[in-house]
């Protein structure tokens, strides 16, 4: 009997040992990412998130991967994705697996502000950094230094409301429109906080907000709320929404004859689908976000999305995802390993060259950012903040339907 | 007393696009007694495949509908035949057959989706097709949501004439009334629900076609259009062509007026409150009757 036990004992240290072998060399850096391919954000993540995800990996691997200095050689990246189902549950389960089980180097964000700030104290506890580039929130801030690994880049919706603001205002002073409102928004967290701020931003700027009301997401017929702002006869008319109304609203103003001298929607106007569906028409409109046409690295990086991805990317987010991503890029090969408490903290100190131009986070915020963007010449042109460089001059009145 | 004629005229559009989706779902679950959970994802098939047809072909949507109608038919009975005649032959009442359909449906609508996922991707898809303004009495429509509006009425008229006036209509309420007595009557009752359901699938075909040239819509969104036609059919009753219209048109006009005269906030809110106060009224829906 004890024979029998020693034996099975030894059997069993042995084993153990061999299993707990020392781990090989590591061969490619291993990035993993739980995103939205299926559920209600499928459709944001696909435009904004996954293919600038899959862009630059093949950037990467074309190149022959990252350079890591402590090992003296390039390592491609290898994927691990997750389908997060557009659930927060499912997310932070694929988030811990991909920390804990698939043991990877890189975690990339999933999409939407809900998401990553489900996300952010899990990526802070598995030590990972977090750039949270669909994140939009009046609290980044606070958050950046609750978990400083985590980022946010498109900018405050303070910022985003300031830049509109400060647009209306100039154009009112050059007395290209008037002073009245029609401000609409969706009934969820973006639509609520950027209209609450954009009402005290309006007021104090001496405008008179006609008509102020919010609607239902997934509302498909838009017709009674602009044929009421139209009522109100606004000389400009702000609607904070998502994608399914930001079409419909153009789409019912078009129809209805409702041609503002401002007219400005919310997320999708930046979408290349918004020029396809309207081509001439979407001359003038103005939207959430912006990028600057001219810049080359936005031009390559147009091109190359559509190479390899077979349409283009958004106008907003979509280019600030890629540099986040360069950013990220250049911080590992800077740190020279996976090292990420310092990869994290020469995110947050450092400065980088992107196809957007420099980016130098402040307080865990990049402050390259557009706030307002208009449809100029078949292209979605940054107008504000005004004194940013590559800023185009809004054309006012707006152009009639075509 | 022109906005009351623009809330009504306008109502009335958001109305019959509302009835045209859940045309077909009311004979799904009427007559073939299917509860059909991946109806919204055909629907969405058909606005894809409208897309297709106007952005990747260049041709009118309208073409694509000629083509899609028939195909969804010859689809939809393919299905019920190889997916759902199994069920029904083995279920012993109607609350098990639901239960089934419910869980084999299911399972379908993950199909359907993921065929669209792999070959148009999650992203939103949207193309402006009639998007002409239109003026009746005073009002400006959409032509695209007139058109939508004016196929959902014509269906319901056409379907209420059917049932009423022809053989097959009437073995079809017979079927819906109380199949083991419409087999007694020698109606081949599983070719009539069959027949029903096909039926049902070329008409939310049709209904996705054509909200396709004014609605922005993406793989994932099926759901959304199941959720809005199950009301709509409840609402109506279950299994009366009739009834889903005049739900359709019901639900359009309050939301258009909830919306114009009090808060657009307040739309889902209304719309609810309507399902339920009609269902508090009349359990079994407007048109709708006990069945066996």
């Amino acid at each position: 009997m004890h024979i029998k036990r020693l034996i099975a004992t030894g059997a069993v240290a042995l084993a153990a040992g061999l299993l707990s072998a020392p781990v090989q060399a590591q061969e490619s850096i291993k990035i993993g990412w739980s995103i939205s391919k299926t559920g209600p954000f499928a459709a944001g993540a696909s435009v904004t998130t996954l293919p600038n995800y899959q862009v630059w990996v093949k950037e990467v691997n074309d190149a022959g991967g990252i350079m890591l200095k402590s090992l003296n050689k390039k390592m491609k990246l290898e994927v691990v994705e997750y389908d997060d189902r557009s659930n927060s549950e499912e997310m932070i389960k694929a988030v811990e697996r991909l920390a804990e089980q698939d043991k990877v180097d890189i975690i990339l964000p999933p999409w939407s502000t809900g998401l990553n700030l489900a996300a952010a104290p899990v990526f802070h506890r598995l030590g990972y950094p977090q750039l949270a580039v669909t994140a939009n929130t009046n609290r980044a801030v606070e958050m950046s230094q609750r978990w400083p690994g985590l980022s946010f880049w498109l900018g405050l919706p303070s910022e985003l409301v300031d830049g509109l603001v400060d647009t209306l205002t100039k154009l009112q002073k050059e007395g290209k429109i008037g002073s009245k409102i029609a401000l609409i928004s969706v009934s969820d967290q973006f639509g609520i906080e950027q209209s609450t701020a954009a009402r005290e931003g309006l007021k104090k700027a001496g405008f008179d907000i006609v008509y102020d009301k919010s609607y239902p997401f997934g509302t498909q017929d838009m017709q009674p709320v602009l044929k009421e702002a139209q009522a109100a006869s606004p000389d400009s008319l702000i609607a904070f929404s998502y994608p399914p109304d930001t079409f419909g609203i153009t789409d019912t103003a078009k129809v209805i004859g409702f041609n503002p001298k401002v007219f400005f929607v919310g997320v999708g106007t930046a979408f290349p689908a918004f020029k396809g569906k309207y081509a001439a028409g979407a001359e003038g409109v103005m939207g959430i976000g912006g990028s600057n046409g001219n810049l080359p690295g936005v031009k390559w990086y147009i091109q190359r999305h559509k190479e390899i991805i077979g349409r283009e990317p958004d106008r907003w987010a979509s280019p600030v995802t890629y540099a986040s991503l360069q950013v990220l890029q250049q911080a590992i090969e800077r740190v020279g390993k996976i090292d990420r408490p310092a990869i994290i903290k020469e995110i947050s100190t450092g400065e980088f060259d992107t196809i957007i131009g420099k980016i130098k986070l402040v307080d865990g915020q990049n402050k390259n950012i557009w706030a307002v963007g208009q449809w100029q010449g078949g292209e979605f042109m940054g107008v504000a903040p005004l004194a940013k460089d590559g800023a185009v001059a809004p054309i006012v009145p707006k152009p009639s339907w075509q | 007393m022109t906005l009351a004629l623009d809330i009504l005229l306008s109502g009335l559009i958001l109305g019959g696009m509302y009835a045209l989706t859940a045309l077909g779902l009311t004979l799904q679950y009427g007559v073939a007694r299917i509860m059909n959970l991946s109806y919204g994802e055909f629907l969405i098939a058909a606005a894809f495949f409208a897309y297709w047809t106007f952005v990747g072909l260049s041709m009118s949507p309208l073409i694509g509908l000629i083509v899609v109608v028939p195909l969804a038919f010859v689809l939809n009975w393919a299905i019920y035949q190889v997916l759902l005649t199994p069920l029904v032959r083995r279920a012993k009442n109607r609350d098990m057959l639901e239960v089934d359909s419910i869980l084999a449906t299911f399972g379908l609508l993950f199909v359907v989706q993921g065929v669209m996922l792999v070959i148009f991707g999650g992203q939103y898809h949207t193309y402006s097709y009639l998007s002409i303004p239109v003026n009746i009495a005073g009002v400006t429509l959409s032509l695209n949501r007139l058109l939508a509006f004016a196929v959902a009425v014509t269906i319901g008229l056409i379907a209420y004439l059917a049932l009423k006036h022809t053989r097959t209509g009437t073995a079809i309420r017979a079927v819906a009334v109380n199949p083991e007595s419409a087999q007694l009557s020698a109606i081949d009752v599983q070719a009539a629900a069959a027949f029903a359901f096909a039926l049902g699938g070329a008409l939310v075909a049709a209904g996705g076609v054509l909200v396709s040239m004014f609605l922005t819509f993406s793989a994932a969104m099926g759901v959304t259009f199941t959720m809005k036609a199950l009301i709509v059919v409840i609402m109506g009753g279950v299994g009366n062509m009739m009834g889903a219209l005049s739900a359709g048109l019901l639900l359009g006009v309050v939301e258009t007026s909830v919306a114009r005269l009090g808060d657009p906030g307040l739309t889902l809110a209304a719309t609810f409150a309507l399902f339920l106060i009609v269902l508090l009224v009349r359990p079994t829906g407007l048109f709708g009757r006990y069945t066996r």
